[in-house]
């Protein structure tokens, strides 16, 4: 699902390379840690799976597509089948929930009978069943992130990525969007988490790829945040 | 590609920047009007030529004592001249105007004051000759070869005073066409302000959009067309104000002139066939400044 072949990245504004040429292979329907400290590299390794970057050497794929080299206009295709969520949720604050996740479907040209029949199907997924003509701002934290994870499933993408999808929820709401992105991996749906959360990581106990100054220093297939850490 | 959708976000978008879109109606409203008055300013110019084009005469006339004497024409040097004229390659025809048939045309052109008339008197008009020539363009080839001649005691050359005219003409649709250039380039940085300003006001829904893979159309379309919206708005509106301005102050400006078939009135068929250009114009000029500015400084 994803092949990252000894990929770097090097920033105009660094010395040090946010990525040294790391190799990492994830199978389709695994679900996947990513973890380090803040400047390690997460981010620059989501981005360039989204080609929000471009690699400075070495060659990422992403489903069957060749990610660093694939023209510019096809781009929209590879994110079509990825679903992102973020740590602030982004969403639309004068929309209402339904509308919210309603926008990234209309957006990508889907016919409004789709729509339709699809958006209340994945508000019931994530438990918003009632809440569809809420505003975001009339919803907690861990509903706004519900939102956020129906937004990002509702076209059913082969990949999910979660930069620190809990980052800003207390331990019990956190717990609770973990079990859906569990739901979700169930699914099929090959799920890449970035987080700082020790909990989470540990009480999960699934693949953990550990980043420090742009390495993989760690790549265990049930692993815990860190020892001794 | 939800036509629906891009229309509601264009909107929207109008909708929140509503100084700046009213700013850049007026702009493109005002500079347009200007392109299309100095256009029809160019058709009037254009029409009032044709209107003297096969008129353009060269009068001969004659001194005091020969229209007082030689009412037909029959001696010389009213004769002379008259053969002269008649054999002269560069003449076209030659027509002999008397005293009192000068008088006739006096009191036709000015009927409409009848107080000049009155003072009038068909002495103090000369008789003349008026040639029309082969090429009005060279009225010289007369002035210079007639000139000074006996029984002649003046030459006047109508063309002059229509250059005279109409270069008057053209100075004000050149002055027009500046003013409308100096608008235009307002209007051009408004646009590209106002893209900008859109673009960063929506930058969440744009963010978003890129992320779960809308083409580069479906973030950009609906800036470009709020943009070309704006033009097509203040295009109309100059159109209007074309309207107005010739229903409300130029046709009693020149009524009289007009009237007396002096210049060409501007009639609403010019500013129909003016007004699609301004359309053109309008939609082109909006439209390419908006995705100049999308391609510059918004990220995709």
């Amino acid at each position: 699902m994803i092949r990252l072949e000894e990929v770097s990245k090097v920033y105009k504004t660094s010395t040090r390379p946010a990525l040294d040429s790391i190799s990492v292979e994830v199978d389709k329907g695994e679900f996947v840690f990513l973890i380090g400290p803040s400047g390690s590299g997460k981010s620059t390794f989501l981005r360039l799976l989204l080609r929000e970057e471009v690699p400075s050497k070495g060659r990422v794929y992403v489903a069957n597509f060749d990610v660093a080299r694939m023209a510019r206009r096809r781009v929209p295709r590879l994110r079509q089948s990825i679903g992102c969520v973020f740590q602030d949720f982004r969403l639309l604050q004068n929309k209402t929930v339904h509308e919210n996740v309603a926008f990234a479907l209309e957006v990508i040209g889907k016919p409004r009978h789709t729509i339709k029949k699809v958006v209340p199907e994945v508000l019931e997924l994530v438990g918003l069943e009632g809440k569809a003509e809420r505003m975001p701002s009339e919803l907690s934290g861990g509903e706004q992130q519900r939102v956020a994870i129906a937004r990002a499933f509702v076209n059913r993408p082969l990949m999910l990525l979660a930069d620190e999808p809990t980052g800003n929820l207390d331990p019990d709401t956190s717990q609770d969007i973990m079990l859906l992105l569990e739901r979700i991996n169930r699914t099929g749906t090959t799920v890449l988490m970035a987080t700082h959360d020790h909990g989470i990581v540990d009480s999960m106990r699934r693949r953990v790829v550990e980043l420090d100054l742009g390495r993989v220093v760690r790549d265990d297939a049930r692993g815990v945040y860190g020892v001794g850490r | 590609m939800r036509a629906s959708f891009v229309f509601s976000e264009v909107l929207t978008g109008l909708r929140r920047n509503i100084t700046m879109t009213i700013a850049m109606i007026i702009t493109t409203a005002i500079s347009l009007a200007l392109l299309g008055g100095g256009l029809l300013v160019v058709r009037m110019i254009d029409k009032t030529q044709l209107l003297y084009q096969d008129k353009v005469e060269v009068s001969v006339y004659l001194t005091n004592d020969v229209s007082a004497t030689d009412k037909e024409c029959v001696n010389d040097p009213c004769k002379a001249l008259r053969t002269s004229l008649e054999t002269d390659p560069a003449v076209e025809t030659v027509v002999f105007e008397n005293r009192d048939e000068a008088f006739e045309r006096f009191k036709r052109i000015f009927e409409a004051q009848p107080e000049l008339v009155k003072l009038a008197r068909p002495e103090a008009l000369p008789a003349s000759f008026r040639v029309k020539l082969v090429d009005p363009d060279r009225p010289e080839v007369i002035t210079q070869s007639y000139g000074g001649r006996a029984g002649i005691d003046s030459i006047t050359d109508q063309s002059e005073f229509l250059d005279r005219f109409f270069s008057a003409l053209n100075g004000v649709r050149n002055v027009v066409f500046a003013v409308a250039l100096v608008m235009a380039i307002a209007a051009l940085l408004l646009i590209s302000n106002t893209v900008q300003l859109s673009a960063f006001t929506r930058r969440t829904e744009v963010g978003i959009m890129r992320l779960v893979g809308a083409t580069r159309w479906y973030t950009q379309l609906p800036f470009l067309l709020e943009a070309m919206v704006t033009g097509l708005v203040g295009a109309l509106l100059a159109i209007g104000l074309l309207v107005l301005v010739k229903v409300m102050f130029l046709d009693d400006v020149l009524a009289d002139p007009i009237n007396a078939g002096v210049v060409r009135s501007v009639d609403g068929l010019d500013i129909l066939l003016v007004s699609p250009w301004l359309l053109l114009v309008a939609l082109g000029i909006s439209g390419l400044t908006g995705y100049v500015t999308l391609r510059l400084y918004v990220r995709t």
